[in-house]
C-alpha cells in the first residue's frame, strides 16, 4: 500500500518543458534600476569590464526551475500510501463504540470517521454514523456533508457500548457497508451486531493501537488504599502513574499524591498500594491514571474511602461495671470497624476536631460554648439519654434537638400496665427511610420530648405509639442527634440489633455500603464524568432513585444515570464506568473480519505541500530578484529579521524598567476600561507624589500575574473585577511569597462599600481564600496609615464613607502567642489594605493632567479628591518607610514623662 | 507642480531654514567682527598718552584725572567687508543619498544664511551673487533668504562672476561636480578685482562612497546625462579615482587663486564648516 501515486500523471509530461524555460530564463537579464545621481558625471565614458553579470544567476534559475516543477507535480496530485480500497458502491454505514475506551485516542477515531465519510461523499455515496452509546434507533443515511460536521462534533460517551443486540434489530434492511470504529475490548454480544453488518454488506473494522489502562475502584485494604489498574492485553512490562486528586486546604484542587503502579510482562492487572495519612486520605475526590484520558482512567471517591473521626464520650465512670453494661460498649463496637476512635475527655476531644461525637448519657455539659461552636461549623453531635439524663432539668439545654421533660417513660416494666413499644416505620423524609425494622426490636424505657409545634419535624424516627425515639435539629453546619435511649441494653434492645449499626451508618458514620436499603431515597447528581474523564458539575441532572443507583452500581452507568458522583444529603456515592468485576478483556475478532488499526498509513494528498512550496520558492524568487538587481535594501532584510527573530530579553526589559526607580504597578484584569483607570490613576497619583514629597515614581507598569516577575514591586493596586478569574496555584505561590517579603497589594472592588455582598467582593473573597492574609481590622484612628505623612481621619476614593481593612495592629486584643509573620517580617507594613472606595478612579488623570472622573459634588468633591491624594501618599510613604512614623503615636507619652 | 507653486512650498520652508540658520550661528558665540587694531569704530579698544597733535576734545578726561598725564581713547578700527555668496542653485544639489539626510543643496543654504547672518551681526555687507547689492544690516538676512528660492533648472550650477564687489570676500557653496572651466574663469576673474574667497565644496556621503551594484542606470538629477552599467560595484574603485581627481583639481584652482578650498560632507555636524569658513573670512 505505500508508495506514491498520482492523480494525472499525464500532466508530469510538462517537466519536459523545463530546459527550454531554463534557457529562456538565462537569456533575460535582470531588469536594471534607475537611480538618480548628481556624479553621474564622473561615470560618463566608464566601460563596464565585465559583461558576465548581466546574467540571472544559476541559482536563481534553479529556484525558479524547482518553482515550476513544483506546480507541475503539485498538479498531477501526488497522494503517499494510496489506498487501494475497492470504490463503495453502496451506503456506508460509520459505527462508533464511542465509550469510554475510544476517549484515549478520540481524535485518531474522529479523524478515521471523518475520512470514511469525506471518501463516501467524493463517491457520492449516503452516510450515516451511529454511536454504539447512544440508545438504539435506526440509523438515517444522509449525505456526507450533513454527516461531517455531526462527526466532527461528537464525543465519547463515560459508558460502555451496549445493547448490540438492539442494534442489530434496528439496523436498516436495505445493502450497505459498514466501517466499524472499535475501542478494542470485549463487550458481551458484539459479534451479534458484526453478524448482522456483515448480512448487509462488506463489513471493516478498525481498531486503536494505542495501550489502554482502566481504574477499577480504590479499596481500603489495612488502612492504606488499594489501587489496582487492569489493561486489556497482557503486553510488555509498563508502568503507570496514578494521580490522586483533592483539594488543599485553601479549596484549590491539587494532585494530593502520585502512585507508580508496575506491570509485569504478561500481567493484564496490577495493584499497588499508597499509605496517605487520614487528613490527607479524606481529602482525596479522584484518582486518574497519569496520560490517559478516558473516563475508565478516573475513579470517582465517595464516602467509602473515608475514614471519620469519631469521639465517644460518657458520662458514667464505668471503671467497676461489666464491660455489657457499659453505656459505650456498643457504640464502640459498631463503630470501630468503620471509623477512627478518639479517645479523651471533651476538651482535648475537640482539639483533634473529630467529624462525630457521640455522648452517651452525658447531662450535663461543661463545655457547652466550645461544643455548640463545634457543631456550628460542621460537626455532628449524637446523644444517648440514659438515667443521668432522665434525672436531669433539660427543658431548655442548648445542646438538645428538642427540649425534654424531667423524668422518663417506662412502658413494659414490672410497674406498669403496657408492653415494651416497638418501633413505627421510618418516614420517607427520615435519613432511616428504607431500612428494615426487626420484629424484636423494643423499647421499654425512655425520655420524653416536650411536645411542640417542632416535634414532629424534628422526629427521625418514633415509637409505634407516636413517641419520638430519635431527634434531631441543625445547627449551623452541623447538627445534634438525640437517641431517646441508652446506648447500652439497658432501656431497649435496639443496640443490640443490626439496624442500630444501620442507623448509625446513616447518620454519615460511615456510608461505605452500598446495599440497596442504604441507598434508598432520591439521589441526585453532584458531578459527571465525562467520557474524556472529565469532571463537570451534574447539578443538572435529575435525581434518579437509590435502586437505579445500586444498579449502576452493581453493573456500571448507563444512559439514565451517568458516571459521576451522587449526593443524599451529605452522604456521596460514586459511579465509576469500571467497577470492580467490570471485564477488560480484548476483542478477539471472528475469523475473515477485515480488521486494521488506526496508525495504518494514511493516504495523503501531497497536491497542497508541493503547491505550497512552489509558493515558498516563487516568494524567495522575489527576495532573491530583488537582491541581485540591488533594489532590496539592508532595512528590509532586517525587517524580516525583526519580524521572525522570536522575542527576547522582553523580561530583561521589564526588569530594568521596573527596577530603575520607584514603578507603582497594578494588576491587569483583562477588563481595558479598568486597566486604564488603574493606569490613569497610579499615574496621578504618582504626579502628586512627585509634587509633594520625595518619592518620584517612574510611570506605573502592568502586571499580568501569570508571568511577570512581582519581586520589583513595593505596591500593587489590584481593582477587582466581577468576573475576575481564579489565579493558579503558581501565581498564588508568588503572591504569598511577595507579601511575605514586604510587598503591599491594595484591593479595591470599586465598589464604595465592603459588605461581602457584592459581585466584587464575592470575587476577591474566591481571590483572597488563596492568599495567605492576616487577620484584619477597619483601620484603627491611630494606625499609622493616618499619619504617615498627611494627618488624616478618613479614606475616601471616589466613593466615601466605606469600611477600609488593614492587618490587626499589635494591641492588646491579639494574644502574644498568635502567629504573625508579618509584622516581625515587615517593620509593620500590613501586607495587604482592603477597601471598595474606587481610589484609582478618583487619583486619574489623563494626558493632560486634568482629573477624568468627577468626585463628589462642587467644592466638597474637589476636596474629597484632594483626600483621596493624601490617602495614596500616605499608602506610598507607608509602604515605603514602614512604622518610623507611628513612633510618634509615643511622643505625648514621652512628653508626659519628660515633664515629670 | 507649477513653478509658482513649487517658489510658494519653498518659500514656506524657508523660515524653518532660517531658524536653523540662526541657531547655528547662535552656536557659535562670537563677538562682533572687530579688526583687532586702532582706527574708527564704536568699541573701545585702548587708552595711548596724548601726543602733540591729538585735538584737545579726543581726550579722555576721567582717564587722565587719575593720573598726571593726559590719555586719549583709541577705538578700535571696525571697517565693513563685502561679502558675496554663491549657493549653487542647480540640480544636482536637490540630491540626498538617504531620506535621513537633508539634501545638499540645504545644507549649502543653512551654511550660507548662518555665515550671512554671523556677517551681517558683526557689521559686514552680505549679498548674494545673482541677487541683490550687498547690504549691511541684519533685517538683510531676509533678503538674502527670499533670493535663496529661487531654483536653477540645470544639472550643474555656474557662478556668475560680473556682480564681485571690488576688494570684498566670495564664499562659493556647491558640489562642484560640473565643469570646472566657468569656475576658474570666475575665479580667474574675481581675483582680477581683487577679490579673494573660499570653496566650500558639499558632497552627500554616497556619492563619495558609491555603494551601488549591479545592473543601474545611473542619471543626472535633471535627466540631461545617464550612464548604465551592468555592474555598478565594478565602477567604484575608477569612480573615486574620478572623484579624488577632480578634488586635487579644485584644490589645486584655489591655491593657485589664493583661494580656500575645505569639504564637507552632509552627514557630518554644519558646526564644522561654518565655524572654518567664519574664521578663514576673518583671517583672509
Amino acid at each position: 500500500m505505500n508508495g506514491l501515486a498520482f492523480l494525472s500523471p499525464a500532466l508530469l509530461w510538462g517537466l519536459v518543458a523545463l530546459p527550454a524555460l531554463w534557457l529562456i530564463l538565462r537569456a533575460i537579464p535582470p531588469a536594471p534600476l534607475r537611480r538618480r545621481f548628481p556624479a553621474v558625471v564622473l561615470l560618463l565614458g566608464l566601460a563596464d569590464r565585465d559583461h558576465s553579470a548581466d546574467r540571472t544567476p544559476w541559482w536563481l534559475l534553479m529556484l525558479r526551475a524547482l518553482a515550476i516543477a513544483a506546480v507541475i507535480v503539485g498538479f498531477a496530485g501526488p497522494v503517499l500510501n494510496p489506498v487501494a480500497s475497492a470504490r463503495l458502491s453502496a451506503p456506508l454505514l460509520v459505527v462508533m463504540d464511542a465509550g469510554w475506551a475510544d476517549a484515549r485516542d478520540w481524535p485518531t477515531a474522529q479523524r478515521t470517521a471523518l475520512d470514511a465519510v469525506a471518501e463516501a461523499g467524493r463517491m457520492g455515496q449516503p452516510v450515516a454514523v451511529i454511536r454504539l452509546t447512544d440508545a438504539p434507533s435506526t440509523p438515517v443515511f444522509q449525505s456526507a456533508e450533513a454527516w461531517a460536521g455531526q462527526v466532527a462534533a461528537m464525543v465519547p460517551s463515560a459508558l460502555n457500548p451496549a445493547d448490540f443486540a438492539a442494534w442489530a434489530a434496528v439496523l436498516p434492511q436495505t445493502g450497505f457497508d459498514s466501517l466499524w470504529i472499535a475501542d478494542g475490548l470485549d463487550h458481551p454480544d458484539r459479534t451479534l451486531l458484526l453478524t448482522a453488518l456483515q448480512a448487509m454488506g462488506r463489513v471493516e473494522v478498525v481498531q486503536s493501537t494505542e495501550p489502554l489502562f482502566a481504574l477499577r475502584p480504590a479499596g481500603l485494604k489495612d488502612g492504606d488504599i488499594k489501587i489496582t489498574v487492569a489493561r486489556p492485553t497482557a503486553a510488555a512490562p509498563a508502568e503507570v502513574v496514578v494521580i490522586a486528586r483533592g483539594p488543599d486546604p485553601s479549596g484549590i484542587p491539587r494532585d494530593l499524591a502520585r502512585l507508580p503502579v508496575p506491570f509485569d510482562a504478561g500481567a493484564t492487572e496490577s495493584s499497588a498500594t499508597l499509605s496517605l495519612p487520614p487528613e490527607l486520605r479524606n481529602r482525596i475526590t479522584q484518582f486518574s491514571i497519569l496520560g490517559q484520558t478516558s473516563a475508565g482512567a478516573v475513579h470517582l471517591t465517595d464516602d467509602s474511602l473515608k475514614r471519620r473521626k469519631v469521639a465517644i464520650v460518657s458520662g458514667a465512670s464505668d471503671a467497676e461495671a461489666l464491660q455489657l453494661l457499659s453505656p459505650t460498649h456498643y457504640l464502640m463496637q459498631a463503630v470501630a470497624p468503620i471509623a477512627d476512635m478518639i479517645n479523651g475527655d471533651l476538651t482535648d476531644i475537640l482539639v483533634a476536631k473529630p467529624d462525630v461525637i457521640i455522648l452517651a448519657d452525658v447531662a450535663k455539659l461543661t463545655e457547652s460554648d466550645a461544643l455548640l461552636e463545634w457543631v456550628d461549623q460542621g460537626g455532628l453531635l449524637i446523644r444517648f439519654a440514659g438515667p443521668r439524663m432522665a434525672a436531669s432539668d433539660l427543658a431548655n439545654d442548648p445542646m438538645l434537638p428538642v427540649p425534654l421533660r424531667a423524668g422518663g417513660k417506662i412502658a413494659g416494666g414490672a410497674m406498669s400496665w403496657g408492653d415494651p413499644k416497638s418501633l413505627a416505620p421510618f418516614g420517607d423524609t427520615s435519613p432511616f427511610a428504607g431500612l428494615t425494622i426487626a420484629d424484636d426490636v423494643t423499647v421499654s424505657e425512655q425520655v420524653l420530648a416536650e411536645p411542640g409545634p417542632d416535634l414532629s419535624s424534628a422526629t427521625l424516627a418514633a415509637l409505634s405509639d407516636g413517641t419520638p425515639l430519635v431527634t434531631r435539629r441543625a445547627v449551623g453546619a452541623g447538627q445534634i442527634v438525640l437517641f431517646h435511649v441508652t446506648a447500652n441494653a439497658e432501656w431497649s434492645n435496639l443496640p443490640l440489633s443490626g439496624l442500630f449499626v444501620q442507623m448509625l451508618e446513616r447518620l454519615t458514620l460511615s456510608s461505605g455500603t452500598s446495599s440497596n436499603e442504604s441507598l434508598a431515597g432520591i439521589w441526585t447528581a453532584d458531578k459527571i464524568l465525562s467520557g474524556f474523564g472529565a469532571v463537570q458539575d451534574g447539578t443538572a441532572q435529575a435525581g434518579v432513585t437509590g435502586a437505579d443507583v445500586a444498579a449502576a452500581l452493581a453493573t456500571g452507568p448507563n444512559r439514565a444515570l451517568p458516571a459521576g458522583i451522587y449526593a443524599q444529603e451529605t452522604r456521596r456515592v460514586a459511579v465509576n464506568v469500571i467497577g470492580p468485576d467490570t471485564k477488560i478483556a480484548p476483542m478477539v475478532w471472528p475469523n475473515g473480519t477485515n480488521l486494521r488499526s488506526t496508525d495504518a498509513p494514511r493516504a495523503q494528498n501531497l497536491m497542497g505541500p508541493f503547491l505550497a512550496a512552489a509558493l515558498l520558492f516563487l516568494a524567495v524568487d522575489i527576495l532573491a530578484a530583488l537582491w541581485v538587481s540591488g533594489r532590496l535594501s539592508a532595512l528590509v532584510l532586517i525587517a524580516a529579521c525583526v519580524l521572525f527573530a522570536p522575542e527576547v530579553k522582553a523580561d530583561d526589559q521589564m526588569a530594568i524598567r521596573a527596577t530603575a526607580g520607584v514603578v507603582l504597578a497594578y494588576v491587569l484584569t483583562g477588563d481595558a476600561k479598568v486597566d486604564e483607570i488603574a493606569k490613569a490613576g497610579l499615574i496621578g497619583l504618582g504626579e502628586r507624589l512627585t509634587a509633594r514629597t520625595s518619592i518620584e515614581p517612574d510611570a506605573p507598569m502592568g502586571i499580568n500575574l501569570e508571568t511577570d516577575e512581582l519581586a520589583f514591586f513595593p505596591f500593587l493596586y489590584w481593582p477587582i473585577t466581577a468576573d475576575a478569574p481564579l489565579p493558579s496555584a503558581a501565581v498564588f505561590a508568588k503572591l504569598n511569597r511577595f507579601l511575605r517579603t514586604g510587598g503591599m497589594i491594595m484591593f479595591d472592588t470599586r465598589d464604595g462599600d465592603f459588605g461581602g455582598t457584592t459581585p466584587e467582593q464575592q470575587a476577591l473573597q474566591r481571590i483572597a481564600s488563596g492568599l495567605d492574609i492576616p487577620p484584619l481590622e477597619p483601620v484603627p484612628p491611630d494606625h499609622v496609615l493616618t499619619r504617615s505623612f498627611y494627618l488624616i481621619n478618613d479614606f475616601p476614593g471616589r466613593a466615601t464613607g466605606g469600611t477600609t481593612w488593614v492587618e490587626v495592629s499589635t494591641g492588646a486584643e491579639i494574644a502574644a502567642d498568635t502567629p504573625m509573620p508579618f509584622r516581625s517580617q515587615n517593620d509593620g507594613v500590613t501586607p495587604v489594605i482592603i477597601g471598595g472606595n474606587d481610589w484609582a478612579a478618583a487619583w486619574a488623570v489623563d494626558d493632560q493632567g486634568v482629573p477624568m472622573f468627577p468626585v463628589g459634588r462642587g467644592r466638597a468633591g474637589e476636596d474629597q479628591r484632594e483626600y483621596a491624594y493624601r490617602f495614596g501618599i500616605n499608602v506610598i510613604m507607608h509602604v515605603l518607610t514602614g512604622n518610623y512614623k507611628s513612633d510618634q503615636v509615643h511622643v505625648p507619652a514621652l512628653l508626659d514623662r519628660l515633664g515629670k | 507642480m507649477t513653478a509658482d507653486l513649487r517658489a510658494q512650498t519653498l518659500a514656506a520652508a524657508l523660515p524653518a531654514l532660517l531658524a536653523e540658520a540662526e541657531h547655528l550661528a547662535a552656536s557659535l558665540m562670537l563677538g562682533a567682527h572687530g579688526r583687532r587694531r586702532a582706527g574708527h569704530g564704536d568699541e573701545f579698544w585702548q587708552y595711548r598718552p596724548a601726543m602733540a597733535g591729538d585735538a584737545a576734545g579726543s581726550i579722555d578726561w576721567r582717564r587722565s584725572a587719575r593720573s598726571d598725564a593726559h590719555f586719549v581713547i583709541e577705538r578700535e578700527w571696525q571697517a565693513a567687508q563685502t561679502v558675496s555668496l554663491w549657493v549653487d542653485p542647480s540640480q544636482s544639489m536637490t540630491y540626498s543619498g538617504h531620506s535621513s539626510r537633508a539634501p545638499k543643496g540645504d545644507r549649502a543654504q543653512i551654511l550660507a544664511l548662518a555665515l550671512a547672518v554671523l556677517l551681517l551681526r558683526g557689521g559686514e555687507r552680505v549679498g548674494l551673487i545673482g541677487g541683490g547689492m550687498p547690504r549691511a544690516g541684519r533685517s538683510h538676512v531676509q533678503t538674502i533668504l527670499a533670493e535663496m528660492a529661487a531654483d536653477a533648472a540645470q544639472d550643474y550650477g555656474v557662478p556668475q562672476a560680473d556682480s564681485f564687489t571690488a576688494s570684498g570676500r566670495a564664499v562659493y557653496l556647491s558640489d562642484f561636480l560640473g565643469p570646472l572651466e566657468p569656475l576658474q574663469q570666475a575665479m580667474a576673474q574675481a581675483a582680477d578685482r581683487g577679490l579673494r574667497g573660499i570653496v566650500l565644496q558639499i558632497l552627500d556621503p554616497s556619492e563619495e562612497d558609491f555603494p551601488f551594484q549591479g545592473r543601474v542606470i545611473f542619471e543626472s538629477m535633471a535627466g540631461s546625462l545617464r550612464h548604465e552599467t551592468q555592474s555598478a560595484a565594478d565602477l567604484r574603485a575608477r569612480y573615486l579615482d574620478r572623484l579624488a581627481e577632480r578634488k586635487a583639481q579644485l584644490k589645486q584652482m584655489c591655491q593657485s587663486m589664493g583661494w580656500l578650498y575645505t569639504l564637507h560632507h552632509t552627514d557630518q555636524s554644519a558646526m564644522i564648516p561654518l565655524h572654518w569658513a567664519y574664521r578663514a573670512l576673518e583671517g583672509a
